[in-house]
């Protein structure tokens, strides 16, 4: 008795063991495909040789980046994959801004991470001087450059360069229906009076719609787009010098400066006579999506939306964005013709290793070459600050155009204030207390004291 | 013996997964056969093989977050420096706080009694009716629905578009008041109101949940008892009152106490259809947006902390009226 069943028990173990084997052998199977980074592909290597040979090495990126952005991003890596045979790990996560510091805190950072603000860089830098690695010298080199001095500030922390800028954008944009205007004659403004007396022209010529159009609506981050609205008016009524130290907390948040920036822009967001052209009342701005808010323009139920370059993918596919297409964009004018600030954003190339392959990586991310590619991987609507992209490459017309200020030294850029901001205030405060101003009629003191009283102590 | 770490070439990397395999084979092996040779186990071993595990989870996974979230609530933003009781001050003391927590106590409340009171009238209304089984499951359907989607459709159902030209309605609840001539309404920006339109949608969800076990607790009422409370003149109303809700007393129980902790958990809803504004927030999202957005580690653990603390009475509560129930039996 005994022994049959010890045997039968005998046959079972093996048998589980062999088909468990099985399993393993299948399941490590087809691993060794891809990443073998044999260079025949008609890419020229030779702006490559300076970073080696790289052949087996693996560098993991981590971004705010996701499909389909994404795949333009790890398109634009093809080259310096295939010429130095290095291979990119990509993880783009709409989790970026709670998980890296989670990463970090574990002991767990990726090799290199994409930081779309400023002020996150300097909270990571002040939080973990350990984990983040300063920008070798070959990525200086390239950033003093390629970049202007404004540009490579933000990507420096106490003095010292950790960060390159990717992606750029710019945010100080009108857009508008080119037929429209020409319909009416409207001239593009050229100064903030002249925008106003546009605005209050349409009012009058179009007594069933609004001359503004605008949406704040963005998810858990909705606010954002009026943090924009207050900071592109400050920069024209206070001028960049305020705008600086109103950002680094110099001057407080409420400062009568920002009250009254914010009161030009009561001017148009809060006057029920310029809002919110087919999408509602003055409240319905807090609703409205921001990527939505634009589309009441083609049908001239609205006439104005201040909205970034990005905001060309959110229209309608069958309209053609261009000067003379359907839809376009002014800069949205200065107190006068010669006062032009600009405000604008962007991500940071920020290293959490010093392995040869990452500050290559980090190098090639801050080169001309990899602008050039990236612009060629993109159909429209990416852009960056490197003066050595051809802007040929650039597929929209909206992109050259912000290009073309975004090198203009008559311009004066200016980075996105509530990025450069603590979490605290550029990614809460801010946003709720401005959606509060418009959704709950908040009023312009009472909104300010709000994201004073919030500003973290340090 | 680096590749056995680093495994780079393709000979190293099936070296390294033989080794593996054969590794497996032999702690397998060894389990499998030993197993028959042991023929007295000790009744502590077996005790600690069931138990070690959960309890080990349970330590590290529950009890010692737990207390880490308990210290971090009493420390600053950064959890560099003690402040006492300070952030629980600012979560009781601030205007937009207390916003949060009466959100939260009205969604606590709300949500289970209403959603309990329609699962009970809707169980005792399609009890042996024809349509019993094709009305339950049409209204246990949006239980299958997560939180996410639920929100979204009904973000859809509150959309608003202005009475301006001739722009259509694309929301129902506002189509609804259009053809009934009333101006289209914002529901999710209004206050207070919106607050209670975000608790519909959790209404919706857990109605079905509420109207299942009740309507299987109906059914487990024995016929005598039924029968004899009708031979002695109950009908309608009197059976509902006095026969029905008392035999079913401790599913009630049990119902209103998950469905109030699932509410006081409540994340999705509000971040999917507000995003915490327009005084719509309640702690469950607070202590998320102060401790992942804000960057304030210490305020966030503190909100923690208060929503444990509110869950605890409901707990006790459920485990008392559990252990009542069996002493009866």
């Amino acid at each position: 008795m005994n022994g049959t069943r010890r045997r039968r028990s005998h046959l079972a173990a093996a048998a589980a063991v062999g088909s468990l084997a099985l399993v393993l052998t299948a399941c490590s199977g087809g691993d060794d495909e891809g990443g073998g980074g044999d260079a025949t592909s008609d890419v020229d290597c030779t702006a490559f040789e300076q970073y080696g040979d790289l052949e087996g090495k693996t560098i993991s990126v981590y971004t705010s980046i996701v499909e389909p952005e994404s795949v333009q991003q790890t398109d634009s890596y093809i080259p310096f994959e295939e010429c130095t045979g290095a291979e990119i790990e990509y993880e783009g996560s709409r989790e970026f801004e709670a998980q890296l510091p989670v990463r970090l805190q574990a002991g767990n950072p990726p090799d290199i991470a994409y930081i779309p603000q400023p002020g996150f860089l300097a909270s990571i830098v002040a939080d973990y001087p350990d984990a983040v690695v300063a920008a070798p010298q070959a990525v200086i080199d390239n950033a003093n450059e390629y970049y202007t001095e404004g540009w490579v500030n933000y990507g420096t922390v106490d003095g010292t360069l950790y960060a390159t800028p990717l992606g750029a954008n710019v945010k100080s944009f009108v857009w508008y229906s080119p037929a429209a205007f020409e319909e009416n004659g409207y001239e593009i403004p050229t100064t903030w009076d002249d925008l106003l007396a546009l605005t209050d022209q349409i009012k009058e010529d179009y007594p069933d719609s609004k001359p503004w159009c605008a949406g704040i609506e963005s998810g858990d981050a909705t606010g954002w787009p009026a943090t924009d609205w207050l900071e592109d008016v400050m920069l024209r009524t206070a001028g960049a010098d305020v705008y600086d130290q109103w950002v680094t907390h110099e001057i407080p948040f409420n400062d009568p400066q920002v009250l009254a920036a914010l009161e030009t822009v009561g001017g148009i967001l809060k006057n029920p006579d310029y809002v919110n052209g087919g999408l509602g009342d003055v409240q319905s701005i807090a609703t409205v999506a921001w990527n939505e808010a634009g589309n009441p323009i083609p049908d001239q139920m609205c006439f104005l939306h201040r909205a970034a370059n990005f905001y060309q993918a959110n229209w309608d596919p069958s309209l053609t964005v261009a000067e003379d297409g359907d839809v376009y964009a002014f800069y949205l004018p200065g107190q006068s013709a010669d006062d032009k600030p600009l405000l604008g954003g962007g991500e940071f190339v920020t290293a959490f290793a010093d392995r040869p392959e990452v500050q290559a990586f980090q190098a090639y991310l801050s080169s001309p070459e990899w602008a050039n590619a990236k612009a060629e991987a993109t159909g429209q609507g990416w852009l960056s600050a490197n003066s050595g992209l051809d802007p040929d490459l650039l597929q929209s017309p909206i992109d050259q155009l912000s290009f073309e200020l975004l090198t203009d030294d008559s311009y004066t850029f200016r980075f996105d204030g509530s990025d450069q901001m603590p979490g605290a205030v550029g990614a809460d405060a801010f946003w709720k207390q401005m959606t509060a101003w418009i959704g709950e009629d908040q009023s312009d003191q009472e909104t300010l004291d709000n994201i004073e009283a919030a500003w973290p102590a340090s | 013996m680096d590749w056995f770490i680093h495994a780079e070439t393709v000979g190293h990397k099936f070296a390294l997964m033989l080794v593996a395999i054969l590794l497996f084979v032999g702690v397998m092996g060894a389990i499998l056969f030993g197993i028959d040779k042991l023929k007295k186990v000790p009744t502590w071993a077996v005790v600690a093989a069931f138990l070690g595990p959960t309890l080990l989870f349970v330590v590290f996974g529950l009890v010692y977050p737990g207390l880490n979230t308990i210290k971090a609530s009493l420390y600053d933003a950064k959890g560099n420096e003690f402040v006492g009781l300070d952030n629980y001050v600012t979560a009781f003391t601030q205007d937009q706080f207390q916003t949060v927590l009466r959100n939260t106590l009205l969604w606590v409340v709300l949500v289970p009694l209403v959603a309990t009171l329609i699962g009970l009238v809707y169980a005792v209304l399609v009890d042996r009716t024809r349509f019993e089984s094709m009305a339950k499951t049409l209204i246990f359907l949006p239980m299958a629905i997560s939180l996410v989607g639920a929100s979204i459709i009904w973000r859809f159902v509150y959309e608003f578009r202005p009475d301006q030209g001739n722009i259509q309605q694309i929301g129902l609840a506002n189509q609804i008041l259009v053809w009934l001539g009333l101006d289209p309404y914002q529901f999710l920006l209004n206050q207070p109101w919106n607050t209670l339109f975000l608790i519909a949608v959790m209404i919706w969800i857990q109605a079905g949940f509420a109207m299942t076990v009740l309507s299987a607790a109906i059914k487990a009422i024995p016929d005598d008892i039924t029968e004899a409370a009708r031979l002695d003149g109950l009908h309608g109303i009197g059976m509902f009152r006095f026969i029905t809700v008392p035999s079913i007393r401790p599913a009630l129980v049990v119902v209103l106490t998950t469905i109030a902790m699932g509410t006081l958990k409540v994340f999705d809803i509000v971040r999917t259809m507000t995003g915490g504004n327009f005084n719509t927030s309640v702690v469950a999202y607070e202590f998320y947006t102060q401790s992942f957005r804000a960057q304030n580690a210490g305020l966030g653990a503190a909100l923690a902390v208060i929503l444990f603390v509110l869950v605890i009475p409901i707990i006790v509560y459920n485990v008392r009226q559990l252990r009542l129930s069996e002493e009866i039996r």
